[in-house]
């Protein structure tokens, strides 16, 4: 899949900011005044900026609160119902702590639920794809919302669970990567089911129906990104895991090792979710013989 | 609503036979010319007499080939459109309700001043059926031609899909497959006709006719006896004229 730049940059940073919403609304930290403030406008500006950023994604932006109507069926459309309810419910949570110097326990606990719930209908989006056999996974919603939690975890100085959750991540992330290299494979659609012709002897493209590209291989036929992809893979767990953990383990705390921790978390968590659009392998590239 | 109909008795859908089609493309200029300039936005190109020229088509004809365990490779025209699933996982995934299946006749439509040209339905068609038209920013899809088969202000022969109607080799049938009487019905029943990607669930209304057997190319000729040489040794004027001229 293309890994469109919007895409990537509202998964990330809505997740961070949800992720942090969520632990805002649990209580923690249980800051009031000026320091929630600074606290709530970071995981705002995350959240909603991300959510902005998903727009540019739209051909057509004009009609962007239909899409509010069609929670029924949608993961795409309960995502933005949840985004917003959520956003709503907090910011209701944020104005009891910055102005009132007090927390509605209840309120926090639904605006919570409800960020972690966004987080999980985002997953969706991707993971309900039956064409898609890598997102179509168990593990597609685990490694979205342990990035998102323990990230959040990390950016409100919930810094010993960020640590021991980070290595959550980095096994759900591995867990993920090597299941999904099988997942095409698995599920079994070939150029010989996409065309029917399997009964008949082996098929391969013999003339794509276009000289040039078009949306569906711009879209859905991405492939450069896979020769680096091993590098990548180790890049992000080092930068999203690894170096995190370390920073955590030899005592960040308000300082350059902090501030290392989370830069290098965000930036891991971009290598992996470009990863994450780079290499999924969409059934569609079986009409132009690339896939396997 | 992006829910699907409980059920639409009537099917109408396309049969294509792998066996006739030809490959000459015709039904994708026919496609592009009439619903260019029908239902909703027009199917746009970019560059279009440039080095690099993309638009948005409807309808695309692969080729492919085939290798058989023995004797030869057969060449097989693919063309591919919208198949209207009766599980369509384009319909359920759109957020504000623009795509959607309709109850009567089980075609598939993209209402496009609801579209937010997100793409995910391009994303959830296994079959590459949905293009995005860059120059509008909306979804577009086969439409089954519903500009043109109900149409009483054209002629009663040219109310079916454009594909149908220009294909030369007759590769393409429009019909109601809801109807296990109609003329497709019976004709996929007859050649046994199939599903692309059955695996993936959707449930393809639109059926392709596989290519009937072909001869293997061992098989010796009934005609093959008189084909033998009559003499292996030449005689007469000409035996002389051969000998002769093989000696200068």
């Amino acid at each position: 899949m293309h890994p469109a730049p919007s895409v990537i940059l509202f998964s990330v940073l809505s997740g961070l900011g949800f992720g942090m919403l969520a632990w805002l609304g649990f209580g923690e930290p249980g800051v009031t005044g000026m320091s929630a403030f600074i606290f709530f406008f970071v995981a705002y500006a995350l959240a909603v900026g991300g959510l902005l950023s998903a727009t540019f994604h739209l051909g057509n932006p004009k009609n962007a609160l239909k899409s509010f109507s069609q929670w029924r069926t949608s993961w795409l459309s309960r995502e933005g119902c949840c985004a917003v309810a959520a956003l709503l419910v907090m910011g209701i949570y944020a104005i009891g702590a910055i102005f009132l110097e007090t927390h509605w326990v209840f309120v926090g606990i639904i605006g919570a639920i409800l960020s972690i719930v966004t987080v999980f209908t985002t997953s969706m989006i991707y993971g309900q794809l039956k064409t898609v056999p890598r997102w179509n996974h168990w593990t597609t919603p685990p490694l979205f919302l342990s990035l998102s939690i323990f990230g959040g975890a990390l950016m409100t100085g919930q810094i010993k669970v960020a640590m021991v959750g980070f290595i959550v991540v980095g096994l759900i992330q591995i867990a993920a990567w090597l299941m999904g290299d099988k997942q095409f494979a698995t599920r079994g659609s070939s150029m010989e089911t996409a065309t029917g012709l399997g009964d008949i002897g082996k098929v391969r493209m013999f003339e794509p129906p276009h000289t040039g590209t078009n949306y569906l291989l711009k879209e859905m036929v991405y492939v450069i990104g896979r020769k680096h992809a091993m590098k990548l893979r180790v890049i992000a767990i080092l930068l999203m895991v690894v170096i995190p953990v370390l920073m955590i383990w030899m005592g960040a705390h308000h300082d350059i090792k902090a501030v290392i921790a989370v830069l290098s978390h965000i930036v891991g968590v971009f290598a992996s979710r470009w990863l994450f659009f780079a290499e999924a392998e969409h059934v569609v590239g079986l009409y132009y013989g690339k896939r396997g | 609503m992006t829910a699907l109909p409980a059920k639409s008795d009537v099917k109408l859908g396309l049969v294509i036979d792998l066996d006739t089609c030809v490959g000459c493309h015709a039904c994708v200029v026919s496609c592009k010319g009439w619903n260019t300039e029908n239902y909703g936005a027009p199917l746009s190109d970019q560059d279009a007499y440039g080095e690099n020229p993309s638009g948005t088509f409807l309808n695309r004809v692969h080729s492919f080939e085939v290798q058989p365990e023995q004797g030869a490779a057969q060449t097989i025209h693919f063309p591919k459109s919208c198949l209207h699933c009766e599980d369509a996982p384009c319909v359920t995934v759109c957020p504000t309700g623009a795509s959607y299946k309709r109850a009567e006749d089980g075609i598939v439509l993209v209402n496009e001043d609801a579209c937010i040209g997100c793409g995910l339905c391009a994303w959830a068609c296994p079959y590459g059926a949905r293009e995005l038209d860059q120059a509008a920013g909306v979804m577009k899809k086969c439409t089954l031609c519903v500009d043109r088969i109900y149409n009483e202000n054209l002629p009663e022969e040219d109310r079916e899909p454009a594909c149908v109607r220009t294909c030369p080799a007759g590769a393409r049938h429009f019909g109601d497959l809801g109807d296990e009487n109609s003329d497709v019905s019976q004709l996929v029943k007859e050649r046994g006709g199939m599903d692309l990607m059955p695996e993936l669930g959707t449930k393809p209304v639109n059926k392709y006719l596989p290519p009937r057997p072909k001869d293997t190319g061992n098989e010796i000729d009934i005609l093959a006896p008189l084909l033998a040489p009559v003499a292996t040794e030449t005689t007469g004027f000409l035996g002389w004229l051969d000998r002769t001229l093989e000696k200068l």
